[in-house]
C-alpha cells in the first residue's frame, strides 16, 4: 500500500446558506480545494462525495454524477461516487479516497462532503436525520436523534454522575472555538447559563446541547505521498484511516453510553498509525450533542470512562488545554451539514498541522485525529494525520 | 397632495393567551411568549370574518369623517382570508356603506401586504383623477394550523383608509415597493392553513424585503430615520419589527405606538395598517410617519407620511370611532375549546 497525503483543502462557510444551492455549495468547496492544491481539474482521476440525504432534503439523488457535472468534469468521464453512512458520510468519503490512492488505483482523488439542509422544514429534517437510526425499531416508535442521544446521556449520568454544568461546558468550549473560526455557523461565545437556561429539547439535552441544521460543503484532495511535493510545500500525511460498525439501534448495544464502534475504529487507527494517545496534539470529535463529545473522548481512549466531564470542566480539552478537542468549534458551533462534517474535520486538522488556523492555532501541532460518527454509533470513521 | 382622508380599525373583542395554546401542545409558554414577544392574540366571534371586520373598519372611518359615499370611486379589500374564493368581499363592503353602484371594486391578495397594495392603487387612481376618493382595507381572520408556530400569533382584525387629495389628515409624500419571487410562506388553493419555510421566513423573507423597501425610500427621500417621529413595520411578532427597526436605525420610542402585536397578534393583511391606525390615533399635525409593510411571497411597500393640521380640525373627529388602544382594552378571554369553536376548528355534523 502506498502512503497518502492531503494536498488541498476547501470548506464553504457553514450556516443558513439561503442563496446557495446544493451544487453551488459543492463547487465552492471544490474550487477552493483545487486552488489550494494548485491543480487543474483535468488532473483529477476520481471523486467521492459524502452525502446523507439529498433525496429527502432537496429531492436530488444521483449525487456523484451531479457533482462531477458541476465540477466541470462530466466530459472527462472520471469515476464519481456518492457514499452514505448518515452523519459519517464525509468520513467514509475520505476513507474511500484514501483507500483508492493507497491501493495504487488512482493518483489524484477528491474526497468531498456536502449537505443542503435548510431548504427543508424542521419536521422533514428531523425525520430525514432519524433515518440514521433503525427505522423499524427506533424511528417508527417515535425516537428522534435528540431523543436517542438523551437516552445515552441519561444512562451516562446514571452510571458516572456527570453534572449538568460539565455537560454544558462542552458547548461553551466549542462556541469559544467557533468564535475564532471564520467558517463557523455560530461565531459567538456563550456562557454556562445560556446553555443551562435554553429550551429543553429532550431531557437532559437542551437547545444548546444540540448541533444545528446547516448548509455546507468541504473537499480535500489526496495524492500519493511520493508525489505530494509536486503540488504543495506543506503536504499532510495520512497515518491512518479506519472504519468500524456496530448495531444500528442502541437497544442492541452492549452498553448504551459506550460507542463500541468508536473504540474499534480508534484502536485500529492508533495501531495503523503506530502512534500512542499521548502523541495526539488535537482531535476533532463528533459532538452532534454535548454528550457525544464526552463519550468520544473516553471511547477513543484519551481518558477513563466517567472522566471526560470533569476534564472538560477543568479545561483539559480547551484551546489551551492538554488535548484541544474540536478547535473548529465542532459540530455544535461550526455547524453540522451532515455529509460534509467528516471532511470538514480533516480540513480543520490539516489547517492546524499547516499552522494556518489563525486565532485558534494550536502551536506546534504535529499529529491530529478526526472522529466521525454515523447515527448513534453504528458507523465510526477515525483518521490520524501528521505533518510531513 | 394625495393622502389619507380618514381611517378606522376593527379588532374582535375575544382573546386567547399564549399559555392557553401552549398548554394544549405541551410547549413552554414562557419561551414562546419571550421568543415572539406576543402574549395574546385576538380571536373572531363565531360570525365574524374578513367581510364583517372590513365593514366595521370602513364604518369607523366614515364615522370620523363625513365622506360622500357617492364619490367613493373604488374599494379594495386586501386579505388572505376572503370568505369566498370567487365573490368579492369589496362588493359587500361597498353595499354595506352605501357606496354602490358607481364604483370599482376588487379583492387583493399579497399575503400580509395586500392592504398596503390597496392603498397604493387608490393613490394612483386619485392622482390620475380617475376617482375622487377610494377606500383601501387590510383585514384578516388569519389562519394558523393547530400546533403550528403560527397558531400562537394568527389573529383577527383590520383597518380601512380612505384615500383622497382634498383636506387630507395625512399626506402620503412618497411610496415605493420592493418585490421578488421568494417562497417563504404560502397557501395553495383548497388548503385550510398556510405553510411556511420556518427560519427561511426571516432573513431571506421579511428582513430582505422590509429593509429593501425601507432603504430605497430613505434614499429617494434623502431622509434619515431620525427625521421621522414614528415608524410602523409589519409585525408578524414583536421580534421582527423591533429587529428591523434597530437595523435601520429607528428607536424603540419611534415604533412603540404602532407596535400592537404583543396584545393583538398578527392580523396578517391588517397588521401594518392597524399599526398605522394606532399611530395616527396619537399623532399630531406635522408628525412624520415611516411605514413599511411586508407580504410573504414576497414584497414590501414603504410609505412616507406627514400628518396635517386637518387631523385636529372640524373636518375630522378622531374620537367618533374607537382608537386601537380602546379596541384592545377590555377583552374577553377564551379557553382553547372556545377558541376552537370560534375558529371553526370543531367539525360539526351537518
Amino acid at each position: 500500500m502506498r502512503e497518502v497525503a492531503v494536498i488541498g483543502i476547501g470548506c464553504t462557510e457553514f450556516g443558513e446558506r439561503w442563496e446557495t444551492s446544493f451544487r453551488n455549495l459543492f463547487v465552492e468547496a471544490g474550487v477552493k480545494a483545487i486552488e489550494d492544491a494548485g491543480l487543474t481539474g483535468d488532473k483529477i482521476d476520481e471523486m467521492f462525495v459524502g452525502n446523507m440525504s439529498a433525496g429527502r432534503f432537496i429531492d436530488q439523488e444521483h449525487v456523484g454524477a451531479l457533482i462531477a457535472d458541476y465540477a466541470g468534469l462530466a466530459t472527462n468521464h472520471i469515476p464519481s461516487t456518492r457514499v452514505e453512512a448518515a452523519c459519517a458520510s464525509g468520513g467514509l468519503s475520505f476513507r474511500q479516497a484514501v483507500t483508492t490512492v493507497a491501493s495504487g488505483m488512482q493518483d489524484i482523488v477528491v474526497a468531498a462532503g456536502v449537505e443542503k439542509m435548510t431548504d427543508a422544514g424542521s419536521s422533514l429534517s428531523t425525520d430525514a436525520l432519524a433515518g440514521a437510526a433503525d427505522r423499524e425499531w427506533e424511528g417508527f416508535i417515535g425516537a428522534t436523534f435528540p431523543g436517542l442521544y438523551a437516552m445515552i446521556a441519561n444512562d451516562y449520568i446514571h452510571k458516572y454522575g456527570l453534572t449538568r454544568e460539565q455537560l454544558a461546558q462542552v458547548a461553551v468550549k466549542n462556541h469559544y472555538n467557533g468564535a475564532r473560526n471564520p467558517i463557523a455557523q455560530f461565531r459567538k461565545e456563550i456562557t454556562l447559563d445560556t446553555v443551562m437556561n435554553s429550551t429543553m429539547v429532550a431531557d437532559p439535552l437542551r437547545l444548546f446541547d444540540c448541533s444545528p441544521i446547516t448548509d455546507g460543503a468541504a473537499a480535500v484532495i489526496l495524492c500519493p505521498l511520493e508525489r505530494a511535493h509536486e503540488f504543495t510545500d506543506t503536504p499532510i500525511k495520512v497515518l491512518a484511516s479506519t472504519q468500524a460498525s456496530d448495531t444500528i439501534s442502541i437497544q442492541d448495544r452492549r452498553d448504551i453510553s459506550t460507542l463500541d464502534a468508536t473504540i474499534a475504529a480508534g484502536n485500529r487507527a492508533f495501531k495503523q498509525a503506530r502512534v500512542e494517545r499521548k502523541d495526539i496534539d488535537l482531535v476533532e470529535v463528533h459532538d452532534c450533542f454535548t454528550i457525544a463529545e464526552i463519550c468520544a473522548i473516553e471511547d477513543l481512549g484519551f481518558c477513563k470512562k466517567g472522566e471526560a466531564g470533569r476534564l472538560t470542566a477543568e479545561g483539559y480539552t480547551a484551546l489551551n488545554g492538554t488535548l484541544p478537542v474540536n478547535t473548529s468549534g465542532g459540530l455544535k458551533a461550526c455547524g453540522h451539514p451532515v455529509g460534509a462534517t467528516g471532511i470538514k474535520q480533516v480540513c480543520e486538522i490539516t489547517e492546524q498541522l499547516r499552522g494556518d488556523a489563525g486565532k485558534r492555532q494550536i502551536d506546534g501541532a504535529k499529529i491530529g485525529m478526526t472522529h466521525n460518527v454515523g447515527g448513534t454509533g453504528a458507523t465510526v470513521v477515525c483518521n490520524i494525520l501528521e505533518v510531513c | 397632495m394625495v393622502g389619507i382622508i380618514t381611517y378606522g380599525a376593527c379588532i374582535p373583542r375575544y382573546r386567547i393567551k399564549v399559555e392557553e395554546i401552549a398548554a394544549i401542545w405541551g410547549d413552554n409558554a414562557d419561551d414562546i411568549s419571550k421568543g415572539l414577544g406576543v402574549h395574546e392574540k385576538s380571536v373572531p366571534d363565531m360570525d365574524e370574518d374578513t367581510i364583517t371586520i372590513s365593514v366595521e373598519a370602513a364604518r369607523a372611518a366614515l364615522a370620523r369623517r363625513s365622506v360622500d359615499t357617492d364619490t367613493l370611486g373604488a374599494i379594495y379589500v386586501g386579505s388572505e382570508s376572503h370568505p369566498y374564493a370567487v365573490k368579492p368581499s369589496a362588493c359587500t363592503v361597498g353595499e354595506a356603506i352605501g357606496a354602490t353602484p358607481v364604483m370599482t371594486a376588487a379583492d387583493y391578495e399579497f399575503a400580509c401586504k395586500a392592504g398596503t397594495a390597496a392603498v397604493q392603487t387608490c393613490m394612483a387612481l386619485v392622482k390620475s383623477e380617475m376617482i375622487t376618493t377610494g377606500m383601501a382595507i387590510g383585514a384578516d381572520v388569519a389562519q394558523g394550523a393547530p400546533g403550528d408556530a403560527l397558531e400562537y400569533t394568527a389573529a383577527a382584525g383590520g383597518a380601512a383608509f380612505v384615500i383622497g387629495n382634498k383636506d387630507t389628515i395625512a399626506d402620503i409624500n412618497y411610496t415605493c415597493s420592493f418585490t421578488t419571487d421568494t417562497p417563504d410562506f404560502w397557501r395553495r388553493e383548497g388548503q385550510a392553513y398556510p405553510r411556511h419555510g420556518g427560519r427561511f421566513t426571516g432573513d431571506p423573507g421579511y428582513f430582505k424585503h422590509v429593509k429593501g423597501a425601507a432603504e430605497m425610500m430613505l434614499k429617494h427621500q434623502g431622509t434619515e430615520p431620525s427625521d421621522y417621529d414614528y415608524a410602523v413595520f409589519h409585525q408578524p411578532n414583536a421580534k421582527f419589527p423591533s429587529r428591523v427597526a434597530h437595523m435601520l436605525g429607528f428607536t424603540k420610542e419611534q415604533i412603540k405606538p404602532g407596535l400592537v402585536v404583543p396584545r393583538l397578534g398578527n392580523t396578517y393583511s391588517g397588521a401594518s395598517l392597524v399599526g398605522l391606525a394606532a399611530t395616527l390615533d396619537i399623532a399630531k399635525p406635522g408628525d412624520r410617519i415611516f411605514v413599511t409593510s411586508f407580504g410573504s411571497g414576497a414584497g414590501s411597500d414603504a410609505f412616507d407620511i406627514t400628518v396635517t393640521d386637518t387631523i385636529e380640525s372640524d373636518l375630522f373627529n378622531r374620537s367618533a370611532a374607537p382608537t386601537v388602544e380602546e379596541l384592545l382594552a377590555d377583552p374577553i378571554y377564551l379557553n382553547y375549546a372556545q377558541y376552537a369553536k370560534h375558529k371553526g376548528k370543531i367539525v360539526m355534523q351537518s
